[in-house]
């Protein structure tokens, strides 16, 4: 279903245009975007539960330090958990693949990939991607980038250790730890076919919203979820083949005798012959799409958030246009910050001062968005679907991870809290959270559109409220853990009287953990069960202005079954003044005394 | 029999919970509800469950604060330490007023407007006079966020002055060894090819390098006599001939060190670094004088560590094939912390690793004693007695060494490392 604009038209003229579908061409190796974010979806919905099994691994281990658990032996064996007690080394490297598997696999493939592939034809009025074989081929590749890490978990040595980051000579270096072997190198092909899925997707994003909007889908008109996921795309073409080449020099590194990242080293009883690297190196090329990265986790949600907290407070998304120059604004800003990361590297102090006043810039468009969310809801006329207590909960939990970014940009303060569990609290609440929050809201918001029918609303309140209240209770204390000086991925304390008064906090942190992952049964339970067996939707459940709405709830290829909807309006016509509904589908012309917005 | 109790407890709690949701689904379809509208009553349930969590969650917040307060870490025991503790309340004041009021405006809004099909939400698009102002006030707040914390930033990374007490933290998996200049008051060069049992820094000197030649060619030897009479399978063998290249591509490469050392000596003279290394005292004490400035130079043999030094309020990555550097003014003495600030006899300042270096990442850690000025001077004259090298017999003790190889008596016999399985 290569799609071009003539091609398009063709397909307006034939009604309910029926492809020969087999099991495999529509549930396997579908074309259909419909399908593939729904493919997305579901493996990143498998892929968080293996992080969260981790995290709950490694919160066992924080909360009571030496204490064998039957969980950790049920997942690790002997091997790794002797006595149920965690290994050192296996604690990194679940650290290392919890990270992993979340920013990547679940915030990037699952939240980008997802909504992107959901909602870009039907949001911009299209019948498909530009190219549903490379969208498709994107899906794929993510899949087999998921089974290699994975597969990764398997290997002798074990999974990569170095944490996400996977700093060299750490990650270089498997005489150092022993997941840097074979683990580390399936860690760095897993992360090839991942990076390969991004471009690919995000080609196919910006060229479908730029190329394939329908009539009157005037780029002031597309909705803020549309604005987002093309800035997202954006960024995600320009920094992941930085990653790639950064990873690409690290195989060498490591395999075939380059000294891009390694000089002067002397392990295991001898001196290497690696001369004239500097692992800085690595840190800058990482960091480049490090920084866009977390934005690109961030920028989906937030669109998300705009389209979710419109809705359902029946009013306008206040400060259409000053959204949009705030998503370009963090978008631009995002290339220029990723030093920030680097404050304590040994890196040129100058240099961090620029990276200090870019990145204190970006909180400004960032706090326009919170004003304008705030301000959506003044005076709104509130529904509380499952979707907007995530979307509330969303700027709750951006107001308090934002904050604290402006403490650790501030290089002087930052030289106290690089790598402490301050920084921890600090992304785990803007991704952990605000990030995942925006998932869940979209699956909520979106799930007729793609199931066809209803997740039931009691469960979701049951899933919001446990999982709002116990995700402050684990991500909230770390700050204070992080302000006692207490650093990241270290296995235990009890070496450090100093840290003996902030200790119970991890076994707050812990419980609150274990309740919270058991909520998230409830969700993985309603999600499932209502794919199958929940209320059948009608066309637009939510009485939303936007596009996909106008579709109907049986999944049609080509998405209309009759020509390509018109656009006549802005999505935000919520209770506008002189009509009669409090909402107006975009594909409503203007009556003849009415002003666009 | 546990485990089986607890999985039945799990199963029959999931199948409860899909119950009593099938239960509310089906009586919501019996009264013709859908499931897409919200009732009332749900409406409202959740509007007081955001103002009952605002309420909620500054308790917690508060309570935090008051339980933990006085846990994290004391007065910063550094001058730049309290100045930036000083920033830090600054930055925190600003913040918490923007995050309640955010919070307030957020969770109250929320609660308030609660729908009703007999009214509209309010039709209010843009408003760009609001806008400006609060994206102004961001930012002009953020700009005095930027200067003071950039001027705090250039005094911290500013070059240490001139009298500064050196002494380099040396990093690997997974312990610190503190270096100190010794009598003649320079750190000698290092180079990573010298690092053996007994010069674990690979500072360089005539001796050090004679001494790690002779090692290596005791290796090789070694290596050769094995592969000449020994049986071994083809990729032992393959391995030690791998070795034996290995150890003369050092060898080499130790010979060019020897010629840039002369040369360097040639060229500078008496400020050539490779003079100095004899005196230094390598220990795995850490002693600073209080009120002097400190120049602290890390390396790391392996991978990259850090020096985080909490209580200093000090931290700076070891990173290997670099020389990173910080500097700090110690304020308060072990002693002080001791009886006046932790009242705690078993206080000490620690140096602990702070980047990811391995599997004993977590337990990488030194004491520091910070002690008065006359103290130091006096551990320092003991340190003196304990150099890297011994000086020669008949060299007087603080005179920046010329070195003459032929007289040289090392204290400690090489050792020769022989390949074994």
């Amino acid at each position: 279903m290569g799609a071009t604009t003539a091609h398009s038209a063709e397909h307006a003229h034939t009604a309910h245009h029926h492809h020969e579908e087999s099991f495999i061409s529509k549930y396997i190796f579908s074309h259909d975007h419909k399908m593939i974010g729904k493919q997305f979806l579901v493996t990143a919905i498998f892929m968080a539960w293996v992080a969260v099994i981790m995290s709950l691994i490694f919160r066992l281990q924080l909360a009571w330090p030496g204490e064998g658990f039957a969980f950790t032996s049920f997942f690790l064996g002997e091997k790794w958990a002797p006595g149920g007690v965690l290994d050192p080394n296996m604690y990194l490297a679940l650290v290392t693949i919890h990270g992993t598997i979340m920013v990547f696999f679940v915030l990037t493939g699952g939240l980008s990939g997802t909504f992107a592939n959901l909602l870009i034809p039907l949001q911009i009025g299209a019948r498909d991607m530009a190219s549903g074989f490379i969208n498709m081929l994107s899906y794929w590749f993510f899949l087999m980038s998921s089974v290699v890490m994975l597969a990764s978990l398997f290997v002798e040595g074990g999974p990569a250790s170095s944490g996400w980051t996977v700093y060299p000579p750490l990650s270089a270096l498997p005489q150092t730890i022993p997941g840097s072997g074979a683990g580390m190198t399936l860690w760095l092909v897993s992360m090839t076919l991942f990076i390969a899925s991004s471009l690919l997707g995000g080609l196919n994003y910006v060229a479908t919203i730029l190329n394939l909007r329908t009539k009157g889908m005037k780029m002031t008109r597309l909705p803020l979820t549309m604005w987002a996921i093309l800035i997202t795309a954006v960024l995600g073409v320009l920094s992941f083949p930085v990653l790639l080449s950064a990873a690409l020099l690290l195989l060498m590194d490591r395999s075939m005798g380059t000294s891009f990242y390694l000089s002067d080293i002397h392990v295991a009883g001898e001196a290497l012959d690696h001369v004239g690297g500097s692992p800085v190196l690595f840190q800058h090329l990482f960091w480049f799409l490090g920084h866009p990265e977390v934005y690109i986790v961030l920028l989906p949600a937030l669109g998300i958030t705009s389209e979710i907290i419109s809705t359902n407070a029946r009013k306008p998304i206040f400060g259409y246009r000053a959204m949009i120059g705030s998503i370009l604004a963090i978008g631009f800003l995002s290339f220029i910050v990723w030093g920030h990361h680097m404050f304590v590297t040994g890196m040129n102090p100058f240099l961090g001062s620029v990276f200090v006043a870019t990145t204190l810039l970006i909180a400004i468009p960032s706090a326009v968005k919170v004003f304008n969310y705030i301000t959506t809801l003044w005076r709104g006329n509130i529904i509380f679907t499952p979707a907007m207590l995530f979307s509330v909960g969303l700027v709750a939990t951006f107001i308090a991870g934002g904050l604290t970014g402006i403490i650790l940009a501030d290089s002087a303060l930052d030289i106290n809290v690089h790598d402490t569990y301050f920084v921890v609290a600090h992304f785990h609440i803007v991704m952990g959270m605000s990030a995942i929050f925006g998932m869940f809201a979209g699956i909520y918001h979106w799930f007729p559109k793609m199931y066809g029918r209803m997740m039931n609303t009691k469960l979701g309140y049951a899933h919001f409220w446990i999982t709002f209240v116990c995700a402050f209770g684990v991500f909230f204390p770390m700050h204070f853990i992080g302000l006692a000086g207490a650093p990241r991925r270290y296995y235990s304390y009890s070496e450090f009287p100093m840290f003996n008064g902030v200790m119970d906090l991890n076994v707050l942190v812990t419980v609150f953990a274990i309740i919270g992952a058991l909520a998230q049964v409830i969700f993985t339970y309603n999600f499932f069960y209502s794919m199958k067996r929940g209320p059948k939707a009608v066309q637009n459940p939510w009485k939303s202005n936007t596009l996909e709405w106008t579709t109907p709830v049986e999944h049609l290829h080509g998405n209309w079954p009759g020509p390509l909807p018109v656009v006549h309006r802005w999505p935000y016509d919520y209770s506008k003044p002189g009509k009669q509904e409090d909402w107006v589908s975009q594909i409503t012309p203007l009556e003849h005394d009415e002003e666009e917005h | 029999m546990m485990k089986l109790l607890i999985l039945l407890v799990v199963v029959l709690g999931v199948m409860a919970i899909a119950q009593l949701a099938r239960v509310y689904e089906l009586t919501a379809r019996l009264r013709g509800k859908r499931e897409e509208d919200i009732s009332a009553a749900d409406n409202r349930m959740n509007a007081r469950l955001m103002w009952a969590f605002l309420i909620a969650y500054h308790a917690f917040f508060l309570w935090l604060v008051m339980a933990y307060g006085d846990k994290m870490l004391p007065v910063a025991a550094s001058e730049h330490g309290a100045e930036t503790d000083w920033l830090l309340n600054f930055n925190w004041i600003i913040l918490l007023i923007a995050f309640v009021l955010t919070n307030v405006l957020l969770f109250w809004f929320a609660g308030k407007y609660i729908y009703s099909k007999d009214r509209k939400a309010f039709w209010q698009p843009h408003n760009n006079k609001l806008e400006l102002i609060w994206t102004v006030i961001p930012a002009g707040v953020l700009a005095v966020i930027i200067i003071m914390g950039l001027t705090t930033w250039g005094k911290i990374t500013a070059p240490a002055g001139p009298g500064a007490v050196e002494v380099e933290l040396y990093a690997k998996q997974f312990d610190w060894t503190a270096r100190y200049p010794g009598a003649d008051g320079v750190l000698g060069a290092t180079d990573f090819r010298l690092i053996n049992g007994t010069n674990p820094l690979g500072i360089v000197t005539k001796e050090s390098i004679q001494l790690r030649m002779d090692e290596i060619d005791a290796s090789i030897a070694g290596s050769d006599s094995l592969l000449a009479n020994t049986i071994m399978a083809d990729n032992k063998r393959a391995e030690v001939t791998e070795q034996v290249e290995r150890l003369r591509r050092t060898q080499a490469r130790i010979v060019n060190l020897r010629t840039v050392m002369e040369l360097d000596i040639k060229e500078k003279g008496s400020a050539s670094q490779y003079l100095y290394g004899a005196d230094d005292i390598v220990t795995k004490d850490f002693y600073l004088p209080v009120r002097k400035e400190a120049k602290i130079l890390i390396r790391s043999r392996d991978v990259i560590h850090s020096a985080y030094i909490p209580h200093l309020r000090s931290q700076m990555n070891a990173v290997p094939g670099m020389t990173t550097t910080m500097k700090m003014v110690p304020t308060i003495t072990t002693d002080s912390m001791r009886t006046h600030v932790m009242k705690d006899d078993t206080f000490d300042f620690i140096l602990l690793c702070n980047k990811i270096c391995g599997a004993s990442h977590y337990n990488m850690q030194m004491p520091l004693t910070v002690t008065t000025a006359t103290d130091y001077e006096k551990w320092m004259a003991e340190q003196f007695k304990k150099p890297f090298q011994a000086p020669p017999a008949d060299a007087t003790p603080a005179a920046p060494a010329v070195v003459d190889s032929t007289t040289v008596t090392v204290p400690v016999t090489a050792q020769a490392s022989v390949i074994t399985n």
